[in-house]
Order: C-alpha cells, then structure tokens, then sequence
C-alpha cells in the first residue's frame, strides 16, 4: 500500500516503472456474450426456469478473477486420456474408434499450456454410464465414458475413445441430441472456466438441436463442430477428429495503478 | 481500409447437461475410474485457518431446489493468498492448499458443501481491502454459461460494508444475496447459503 502511495507521489519513481506490452497477465478481455447462448433460451425448455432474469454485474477483473487452480501430472493417472482402455474390464468397448486432440488456445493465439482438459460422453448407442440416464440402449461394460488431460507447452491435448451414438432427452417429444462430447477446461484464470460440447462433422441433427441451436450466432456454432483429420487417424485403427478450444485471452497491468510491474 | 485484427473468437459455451458427474465427479454418476478424484475437501490436516463447512442450496425459479447442479469454487488462503503465480501479494503461500474444489448436489435434497477454511482478507490490483469470500462458478442442465457469483460472511459486516464489489451492488437489498451466514453444528463452524437462479431474491451473478 505503502510503496503504491510512494510511486504515485514520486515521479521518478513512476517513470522508473517498466513500459510492458499489452497483452500480459492483466484482466480478461471482455467475454462476448453475444456469442455464447443466452441464460434464456425458451426452445431449450430447462433454461427457462434456470436463467437469471436481472442483468449480469460487471466486474473488473481482481486477482479473485485471474487467478484459478493449478494442476499438475500428480493429479492424474497414466489412462486418463484413453477411454479406449480406462474402464475395459473384459475386452475393448464397442463403437467407431477414434482419436480427438487440438490445442486450447486464448483469444491471441497463443496456446494455453498445462491447463486441465476433461472430457465425457455416452457411448457408442447413446447410453450415459449415469444412475439418472434411463435409456434403453444398453451400458457397455468395457466404457466409462470419461477422461481427462493435461495440455503441453503448446496448449495440444489429445485422447483416445469410441464415437458416441446420439440419444434422445425430453424437451420436445422427439427430441435427439447429436452425437458429441462434453469438455471443461480451466484455462490460468478462474475468469476462463467453460464448459461446451463438440459435435461432429456432417450431423444431421446439429441444425435441429434446441441446445446447439441456442447459440446465436452461426460462426460460433460451427467453430463446436469437428472436422474429420485423416491427417491424425492411425491407419487400420482409429479415425480422427480435430477440435481446437479457444479461451478467453488477457490483458496486461500497463495503465493500472500498481506496485509491481508484470 | 485497415489492417485485419486478428483475434480469435472464445468457444461457445453449453450446458453442462444433466450427466455432467460422468466427467467431473464420476462416483456420483455411480462408478469408480479415476485413481485420483477432485472433491469438495479443500482442507488438510495441516491447512492453516478456521476450518468450516459451507453449505447451501441452488433454486430455481420456483423456489425448488436444483438436484443436478454442480458447484466449484475459488479461494485465496487463511493468509488472503491465491495459489497461482499471478498472486504476488504478501500474504504466506501454503503449496498443499490448492483452494479449489468442486461439489454436486445431493439427488434427493440438492444440498451442496465444501470443507474448507475461511479466507483471508485480499487486496485487490488498485491496493483496496476486499472483503474475505469465495468465488462460485456454478453448472448444470438448463444453465448455458457457467454462472459466477461469490460468497460473503456474515460475521464480517464491518469489511463486507467497506467491500469494493459488494459495493458496486446499486440495491442495498441485493447485497445481502451473496451473505453465508454463520451458524454452528455439533461443534463445527457451518455457513448456510441459498443460491436464487430466478425471481424476487434473486442472487448477484457477475459478469467476470
């Protein structure tokens, strides 16, 4: 507090203060959220009842907001990444094998390294192993259904599963949900949390999906869509899909009164 | 004409849907994966501070409770300091204290707890005292971007009046949303809260 005060009042002192780019480890930048669904979006008839109806409040970022957990390889194990094999109790599960891996990366493009990356999803006939999920597809008893890994220097995950079948869920009376994989990435901030689906290249119940479909705008709709990457299937053995993350990127301090540089 | 600015744009979000303890707390979906699990146990025998329990409900809009949400939070230390490199406060860091945990809703009743520690005032980057609390992000079916909010103490009214945040609340009457109240069972520090989604007591949500 004491130092703050004395850089404010010293000008030498205010001048001795290094000059940094500005893109660091500031505040966020603004969360567009005309790109991300509405808290409200009636045709997905959960959120009616579960959106906030008074307006967000708009916080400048604090430490509370660029700050978030750190984790590290201790907190997994060697099979986290491959839901080929995590649950296989007598044999391998049932389904299209397949690889997806990409990078998390911020709004810069730069990678976002060693952040947690899970993952989870039915599986091949659309049936979740979750004590809520009554479908009448069966429970394949060789798939958990999910995983988690860390990123590289680069911000690149990858893991190994089968493709997932779509299923239906009570919102209209037949409503089917693409096939596609949820994923939760933490990102450096707590700012950055987020949570969002994948879907695959070519569905066609994407464009009828009231959950998909309450994203507003076209372009981020189909940046949650993955295409198939023969370039990263393994021949005689898996095919691919690519599906890049992008968070939130940062600001720097530059203009913000301090007492440390960054 | 300019030169393009290039950045990317954020992924959408979704919900977290209705399975989402498959991924994040598979012991709740009703299976064993994982050697190591995340849990709402923050604390460990050799944590330093007061040790509470915080506990509450999340409601909709009719006053029910959510049986299917999930919770994480986010918090600095008994001596205000966050366990990440961006937090150069004085305050003492303590490596096994990661403050983050996660927490699902009970299915039958909804409630939610964490075992923790109270937190340490912070400062914030302008030098200002905030107030001790917790941060909330809080997922679920029907919820389609994490929701973010944060928890104050009830016996800190002297810093929860001089808060920065709490005092950008305009309504007086919506500040006292994000209050956990102290109370005490068998011996044990509990602070209660209720989250409102929706209607006249709805709960402050931020926008980060």
């Amino acid at each position: 507090m004491n130092a703050q005060a004395t850089a404010l009042q010293d000008p030498r002192l205010n001048r001795a203060e290094p000059f940094t780019p500005p893109l660091g480890d500031g505040g966020f930048f603004q969360r567009d959220r005309s790109i991300h669904p509405p808290a409200y979006a009636p045709g997905y008839k959960s959120s009616v009842l579960r959106s906030p109806r008074q307006a967000l409040l708009s916080l400048e970022n604090s430490v509370s907001e660029i700050t978030g957990p750190v984790f590290g390889h201790n907190d997994l194990g060697p099979l986290d990444n491959d839901l080929i094999r995590n649950y296989a109790k007598d044999g391998d599960p049932v389904g299209e094998r397949i690889i997806v891996h990409g990078r998390v990366l911020d709004e810069t493009g730069r990678g976002v390294p060693n952040t947690l990356v899970e993952f989870w999803q039915a599986n091949a006939g659309g049936r979740y192993r979750h004590k809520k999920d009554t479908y009448l597809a069966p429970i394949d008893p060789n798939f958990g259904g999910c995983g988690r890994a860390l990123t590289d220097d680069t911000g690149y995950y990858y893991f190994r599963t089968v493709k997932p079948g779509p299923y239906p869920w009570r919102n209209f009376v037949n409503s089917w949900r693409p096939a596609h994989i949820h994923f939760s990435v933490f990102g450096s901030g707590f700012a950055q949390r987020l949570i969002t689906q994948m879907y695959f290249e070519g569905d066609p119940l994407i464009p009828v999906c009231p959950i998909l479909t309450t994203i507003p705008d076209k372009d981020a709709l189909d940046r949650l869509v993955a295409p198939l990457d023969l370039n990263a299937s393994t021949p005689f053995d898996s095919l691919a899909y690519r599906f890049d993350i992008v968070l939130r990127g940062q600001r720097s301090t530059y203009f913000e009164n301090r007492t440390e540089g960054n | 004409m300019t030169q393009p600015l290039n950045y990317l744009k954020e992924t959408a979000s979704q919900t977290a849907g209705p399975y989402v303890h498959i991924g994040l707390i598979p012991a709740m979906a009703g299976f064993d994966i994982f050697e190591r699990n995340f849990s709402n146990v923050l604390v460990t025998p050799s944590t330093e501070g007061e040790r509470i329990t915080l506990e509450g409900k999340v409601l909709d809009g009719t006053g029910t409770p959510l049986r299917d949400v999930l919770l994480e939070i986010w918090q600095a230390n008994a001596n205000g300091r966050y366990n990440h490199p961006a937090d150069r406060s004085a305050g003492a860091l303590e490596q096994e204290f990661r403050g983050w945990g996660r927490a699902g809703s009970d299915f039958e009743s909804g409630l939610v707890s964490f075992e923790t520690i109270k937190p340490g005032a912070i400062t914030d980057r302008a030098g200002r005292t905030c107030a001790p609390h917790v941060n909330v992000w809080i997922v679920a079916r029907g919820i389609n971007i994490g929701l973010n909010t944060r928890l104050y103490f009830s016996d800190e009214e002297a810093a929860n009046a001089a808060d920065p945040v709490l005092n950008l609340i305009e309504q007086p009457s919506r500040r006292s949303t994000l209050i956990a109240k102290r109370g005490e069972r068998a011996g044990k520090v509990v602070y209660s809260f209720t989250i409102n989604l929706q209607g006249p007591e709805e709960t402050v949500f931020f926008d980060v």
